[in-house]
């Protein structure tokens, strides 16, 4: 049924005039043309509606003074930007990135050593597969209250501690310092289960062949990590390098939940949002999403240079 | 004991000590959300087993005062719209690229390419506004429509799946006369099922724990999803732990039980998500 009517309506479209009056064989080619389009038409509106026009319109506020409510806004020129270099306090939460970079640095050597032993023959495999990604899948707000129980005073850190005979009264999430790295590790907490899967599947994705011409050869297992896996994971490793500067970067909720940006964990985002959204000042917050934007696409632009992807190209 | 067995037993006890930092926080927070405010003002520390294991007056105190009710059916009603959106923007974006070759073409698949490079939590100070001159602030409109735009990554799943139909099936249904859009609905969305099946479960479980989107779009109380409504219990709650952490199990037992049942597609997907 749908056949017929199909082919009906494609013969109403008009086509080029057919000679001698025989239908034409093939719809117009300007019909042809529109088909993709059609399909297109809804992905491509709420890309542009949500991913192109915010950029275009941040790009704008970045040179003004708007406070995103008042219909005034002047041109300030690049002002912005200025003030967010010179402003030490505006640029210091970039150090706070460092301690989850220095965390995301143990996770992925964390993560392939895991990847690496349970990709061997070792009992209750899939258990300990499943309890290290786990975290992974663990709502955000409810590993923030998991966690701030776990430093608080006399909570879970402290009770282990104490059954160990070791007796703390120390604030861990008091000085800034001790706050950062508790909330790097409890980052590492919750995203070393997805650069784990990732290594896994990587490495077991490695013909079985080259494990067993290596272990004919007397390979031990350091040099099956050296020759046969570690060249076997190399574009996920780079991958993960990757999502991990621009996640260091761009560290949002489990600081936001846990300590509200208090006692300089405060970190790049947290402090963009309260600019926005707080201090209306949507001019200043969107020069910094710009600025952050750009290092991201920057790094993943070294990384593609570094380590030519085939895998990315679409056409 | 010769080297291979010492090596077997430290890479036991590695998986054995990895398996008790990833459990025991969760465990403390299990134990405390069985307490009573009682057994609580005693601090007998977070390990302690709790006197009544089958206590569950917290979750009842959680479930009602924190509004978990309408917090689940809010996200449902996100994660029902966004992701039936997503998997037929998904799928019609892949299936036009892959199938047409058409003007700006490549252009149109740049521009998808570079839309998942750019992180979502730096645009939102602008998006902001856009969403508000659409009067879908403060609505469940918001969160569905981002979710729905912005998701790129469902997009190169169902890519990859398109690519792997066979064009000779394209092929033999045109020469019966299905015009394209009897194509993608009788012929590529019946064989994307494995995809589906995939991005719904990725998507699904992002999108029940965001909370960036929600929190910045729903403030009203009643607009909770579980994220939001779970966030504020920080307020009224305070201190009291066993309340917070039946909240915070009570949030997480979904994910759980999902996760046993579904563990392989849950893999694959963030793999092939992940990996694009």
């Amino acid at each position: 049924m749908t056949d017929t009517t199909a082919r009906a309506a494609r013969e109403s479209v008009p086509g080029p005039p057919a000679p001698g009056g025989a239908p034409a064989p093939r719809p117009a080619p300007l019909w042809r043309g529109a088909t993709p389009w059609l399909f297109l038409l809804a992905p491509l509106t709420l890309l542009i509606v949500f991913t192109y026009a915010p950029i275009a319109n941040m790009v704008a506020y970045s040179f003004t003074d708007w406070d995103g409510v008042s219909p005034e806004l002047h041109y300030t020129g690049a002002e912005n930007y200025a003030e967010l270099f010179t402003r030490s306090d505006l640029f210091e939460v970039f150090w706070v990135s460092g301690y989850y970079l220095a965390a995301s640095v143990f996770q992925i050597v964390a993560a392939l050593y895991f990847a690496t032993i349970l990709s061997f023959n070792v009992r209750f495999r899939n258990f300990f597969k499943g309890v290290l990604f786990f975290p992974y899948l663990i709502n955000g707000v409810a590993i923030g209250f998991v966690f701030l129980y776990f430093f608080q005073d006399g909570g879970t850190l402290d009770s282990v501690l104490g059954l160990l005979g070791i007796e703390t009264d120390r604030a861990w999430l008091g000085s800034p310092t001790s706050a950062n790295t508790s909330l790097a590790a409890v980052s590492v907490w919750r995203y070393l289960g997805l650069n784990f899967v990732l290594f896994l599947g990587a490495i077991q994705s490695i013909p079985g062949e080259l494990h067993e011409a290596a272990e004919l050869d007397g390979a031990n297992r350091w040099h099956q990590f050296r020759h046969v896996i570690a060249p076997g994971i190399k574009p996920v490793l780079s991958l993960t390098v990757i999502l991990s500067v621009s996640g260091s970067l761009s560290v949002f909720e489990i600081p936001y939940i846990m300590t509200g940006g208090a006692t300089g964990t405060e970190t790049f985002v947290i402090q963009t949002v309260k600019l926005a959204f707080q201090f209306n000042k949507t001019g200043l917050a969107s020069a910094a999403a710009i600025v952050l934007l750009l290092i991201v696409l920057a790094v993943t632009w070294v990384q593609r240079r570094l380590v030519p992807d085939d895998k990315v190209d679409l056409a | 004991m010769t080297r291979r067995a010492v090596a077997r037993t430290l890479v036991y006890l590695s998986l054995v000590a990895a398996t008790v930092v990833v459990l025991l926080p969760l465990v403390a927070v299990l134990l405390t959300s069985l307490k009573s405010e009682r057994e609580m003002a005693d601090d007998s520390g977070a390990l302690a087993l709790p006197d009544d294991l089958l206590n569950f007056h917290n979750y009842a105190t959680a479930f009602q005062d924190g509004h978990m009710l309408s917090a689940f059916a809010n996200t449902a009603l996100i994660l029902l719209f966004a992701i039936g959106g997503t998997v037929l923007i998904g799928s019609m974006t892949a299936y036009a690229i892959d199938r047409f070759t058409f003007r700006f073409r490549k252009l149109v698949v740049a521009l998808f390419l570079i839309a998942a490079l750019v992180p979502g939590v730096t645009t939102q100070v602008a998006t902001f506004q856009i969403v508000n001159s659409f009067g879908m602030f403060d609505s469940l409109w918001a969160p569905i429509a981002l979710y729905m735009g912005t998701d790129i990554v469902s997009i190169y799943i169902f890519l990859q799946f398109v690519r792997s139909i066979p064009t000779s099936l394209d092929e033999a249904a045109r020469l019966d006369g299905a015009n394209a859009f009897t194509i993608y609905r009788r012929i590529i969305l019946p064989l994307l099922k494995p995809a589906i099946a995939t991005v719904v479960i990725v998507e699904g479980i992002t999108t029940y724990n965001d909370f960036y989107i929600p929190f910045l779009y729903m403030p009203s109380e009643d607009l909770g999803v579980i994220s939001t409504s779970l966030f504020r219990f920080k307020g009224p709650f305070g201190a009291h732990w066993e309340t917070i952490s039946a909240g915070a199990i009570l949030v997480i037992a979904p994910t759980l039980i999902v996760f046993l049942f579904l563990q392989r597609f849950i893999y694959n997907g963030f793999t092939q998500g992940a990996t694009k």
